[in-house]
């Protein structure tokens, strides 16, 4: 039998939300798919539309963002900032054709293990039928 | 090719359980630049650390990578060692394998596959970092206390006695908190008023703690040891230095409204004290009450204050502080009665909550330390408390044990029985928590001495009928349906964070929990700090807890704070941002999404002020030439850390 496909995913995690909620996950060991390497960020806010792009262009099948909640950024403000401009990143990555449900954002506090690890079971269970990503990937 | 050493650890068997570590450190030794890979079962005990001196030293070093636990744990060990062998701290960094990886996977070898992208993402981000010096910065060594209870009043005077000046502001115009509206407090039966109000007049007294009572925090900005603070100071409209508590205002003025002290169980006037001794000792004009002041509508209370204390025309005023450090001691509220109709709470008059039982008990509460029930001011010979009501209730209300309950209502049943000789108590209870010095006891008195009757079960209801107050429940212990036509009822309320400590939370940018309480640092290791440097919690913003436990951490709290205070200067983390002169084209943007305004246009270059940035990099992603990078984590190295993520 065909190996099942394994969707590479990236994540960048803000440093005082998401990453430390996904650590609480692992604290409280929680369990969810290996497919994702996260990315420590000081803050959504500092995700350039570049990053989003380039992990497409190396071969990412999905990529993942998330920060605190809106209204609950460590940065007062960095928060918002990301949404707008990621949501922008997004409708640019449905226009060239790519299909929306690979790039991803959520906002998972410190205290939110559990939410993480649903985001990125769900997230992995969504981009298995998807397939490989090749739009965007670099050939050569 | 700079020379880079990766030390996986095993962490016992929470990483190399899941993690082939061999096979990390093996394959980690064949990637570009690593001259040194090794695995060791603790990588922070002192052999560990060891084995990272020798190697930078033996190896030349110029970079060091730890795969092991969250950043957030060892950082500062393994930098401090990198340090000791001679490199620069910031040239090592963490690759967390544990928290991200070993603990949350279970196939050995996708966790070993993984474990080896992210230690090869921090390779790649650690062979470009900067050596950096943290930046220096001084400290204003005064403090700042949110919130006038007990938790507050200790940690300012501990604060104070340590030498240390402290802003003490609390939005009501009394300091005191809860405690001061208790009648007795267990296990002791001390008088509550009896042993704060000596604290409430040492902090009035106190050279160094400068109170701010009617006043709310509005506004905070900077940093750990450099806060700078808006307090909105409240018109009273009664200059409290000429009043002399004549009392001749509150007989004058002719509006009644629901006193807050008692709970609503007595009126107070729209000028009023709080309580007789509040602090500061004056009176206050509610202006919500008032009929009003523009025009004056009735202007009694000034005409008969024979010394001109009442000033209508006391304006809002915005006071402006710098702080080093804050402690949040906001407390806690109890319940929304609403949120009780089962229990006829807010509908039955004689259906009373713990803190209006504590009032009635009180010598100075609205019936002299009678206890008469509110609806026809007769003594009560049956009282049914109830324990629990809304805590312990995922499906309804709250789902945690509001912890202090159990004891105080034990109490309560104590104080009636000495007051009711002939009266008797039940409890509904659904287990009794009586941890703690001396309260053990305290319950087995209230059963064996006051013949407290409990009774193991939950009230499914509480009505009214001919005069009584009729309770339903069950005894568990017995599996009988109960029926009690009792004279008064006493919910031992859960308890919530207090009104508007949400709003707080958010201007301090404070973390909370789910339930809304003040979210600590780390649950064990570090119950006092907030996630925010430089701000502390006490009391029960941070959970449920009784006087002794917040006193507690209210001084802990304040010697946290000292440890900040008492620096000449601290050390502000150098990754900051770095403008890239040659790129910058002085568009600006930059300046505009800095949170901090720590970045200037100059000259048609942006500049940053390196003490103001926090280093979040939010201008870096808006700025369109990556003229501005974050030092340590440029664009650049995150897009090679995107690389080694997925293989490449």
């Amino acid at each position: 039998m065909a190996e099942e496909f394994e969707p590479r995913i990236v994540a960048f995690l803000c440093k005082w939300c998401s990453s430390a909620g996904s650590d609480l996950a692992g604290v409280s060991r929680m369990e969810y798919p290996a497919n994702v390497v996260p990315i420590q960020v000081m803050c959504s806010g500092s995700i350039s539309p570049l990053y989003i792009f380039s992990a497409f262009n190396r071969g990412a099948d999905g990529v993942l963002v998330s920060g605190c909640h809106p209204g609950d950024c460590h940065y007062i403000k960095g928060n918002f900032y990301a949404r707008r401009r990621l949501k922008m990143v997004k409708q640019l990555l449905e226009y060239v054709g790519l299909e929306p449900e690979r790039f991803r954002m959520s906002w998972v506090s410190a205290a939110e293990g559990t939410k993480y690890t649903q985001i990125i079971k769900d997230f992995v269970k969504e981009l298995k039928p998807l397939g490989p990503q090749t739009k965007l990937r670099r050939t050569t | 090719m700079k020379r880079t050493g990766v030390f996986i650890c095993h962490c016992g068997i929470n990483i190399a359980g899941t993690v082939d570590v061999k096979k990390v450190a093996q394959e980690l030794s064949q990637h570009a630049g690593v001259v040194h890979a090794e695995d060791y079962v603790y990588m922070c005990s002192d052999p560990g650390q060891n084995l990272i001196i020798q190697a930078v030293k033996d190896k030349k070093l110029d970079h060091v990578v730890v795969a092991c636990c969250s950043p957030n744990l060892h950082e500062t060990t393994f930098r401090n060692a990198s340090k000791a062998a001679g490199l620069n701290a910031f040239r090592c960094e963490i690759a967390n394998i544990r928290e991200q990886c070993s603990w949350v996977h279970k196939d050995r070898a996708k966790a070993t596959q993984k474990a080896t992208k992210i230690t090869k993402s921090i390779i790649e981000k650690v062979r470009r970092d900067e050596a950096l010096e943290a930046l220096s910065v001084p400290v204003t060594r005064k403090a700042l206390v949110i919130g006038g209870g007990i938790a507050g009043i200790q940690a300012s005077l501990d604060l104070a006695n340590s030498g240390y000046e402290v802003i003490l502001v609390e939005r009501s115009p009394s300091i005191g908190g809860h405690m001061i509206q208790l009648s007795e407090t267990f296990p002791t039966l001390d008088c509550s008023q009896c042993i704060l109000t000596p604290k409430m007049v040492e902090v009035s007294k106190h050279p160094k703690i400068k109170l701010m009572t009617y006043s709310e925090v509005q506004d905070i900005s900077g940093y750990v040891g450099n806060f700078k603070v808006k307090i909105l100071k409240k018109p009273t409209y009664v200059n409290k230095d000429k009043c002399n508590l004549c009392d001749e205002c509150t007989k004058v003025c002719p509006i009644v409204v629901p006193n807050e002290f008692d709970l609503g169980l007595t009126g107070r006037r729209a000028i009023y004290i709080p309580f007789p001794q509040a602090i500061p000792a004056t009176y206050t004009l509610d202006i919500k009450a008032c009929p009003g002041l523009l025009p004056i509508a009735c202007g009694k209370c000034a005409d008969v204050c024979d010394v001109k204390a009442i000033d209508y025309d006391m304006k809002p005023q915005i006071v402006e502080e710098e702080v080093g450090a804050i402690i949040v001691a906001t407390g806690f509220d109890l319940y929304d009665k609403e949120n009780m109709a089962e229990y006829g709470y807010g509908k039955i008059p004689d259906v009373l909550d713990g803190l209006q039982f504590e009032r009635l008990c009180s010598a100075s509460g609205p019936t002299k330390g009678q206890i008469l029930r509110p609806s026809d001011k007769k003594e009560p010979k049956e009282v049914v408390f109830i324990q629990c009501s809304g805590s312990r209730d995922p499906e309804n209300h709250c789902a945690y044990c509001s912890k202090i309950c159990c004891m105080y209502t034990a109490k309560h049943a104590m104080l009636y029985k000495h007051h009711v000789h002939d009266g008797q108590a039940y409890i509904f209870y659904i287990d009794i928590r009586s941890g703690g010095k001396g309260y053990e006891e305290f319950v087995q008195r209230a059963v064996e001495e006051d013949g407290v009757l409990y009774l193991r079960g939950k009230v499914s209801k509480v009505f009214e009928e001919n005069g009584k107050v009729k309770v339903w429940g069950v005894d568990t212990l017995t599996g009988k349906d109960i029926e009690i036509a009792a004279d008064m009822v006493v919910l031992a309320q859960a308890m919530r964070p207090s009104q508007g400590a949400q709003e707080l939370a958010k201007k301090l940018k404070l973390a909370m929990d789910k339930d809304g309480f003040l979210a600590e640092a780390h649950p064990k290791l570090r119950p006092v700090e907030s996630v925010t440097s430089g701000m502390f919690l006490a009391g029960a913003a941070q959970a449920p807890k009784d006087i002794p436990e917040a006193v507690a951490q209210a001084s802990g709290a304040a010697a946290k704070a000292i440890t900040i205070l008492s620096q000449e200067r601290l050390f502000h983390a150098p990754t900051v941002a770095k403008v890239f002169t040659n790129l910058c084209t002085g568009c600006g943007m930059c300046v505009e999404v800095c949170p901090y305004d720590a970045i200037t246009l100059k000259d048609g270059k942006v500049e940053v002020n390196e003490v103001l940035c926090e280093g979040c990099g939010t201008c870096s992603a808006t700025c369109l030439r990556s003229a501005i990078q974050v030092k340590n984590l440029s664009q650049n190295q995150v897009h090679e850390m995107i690389n080694a993520c997925l293989g490449g």
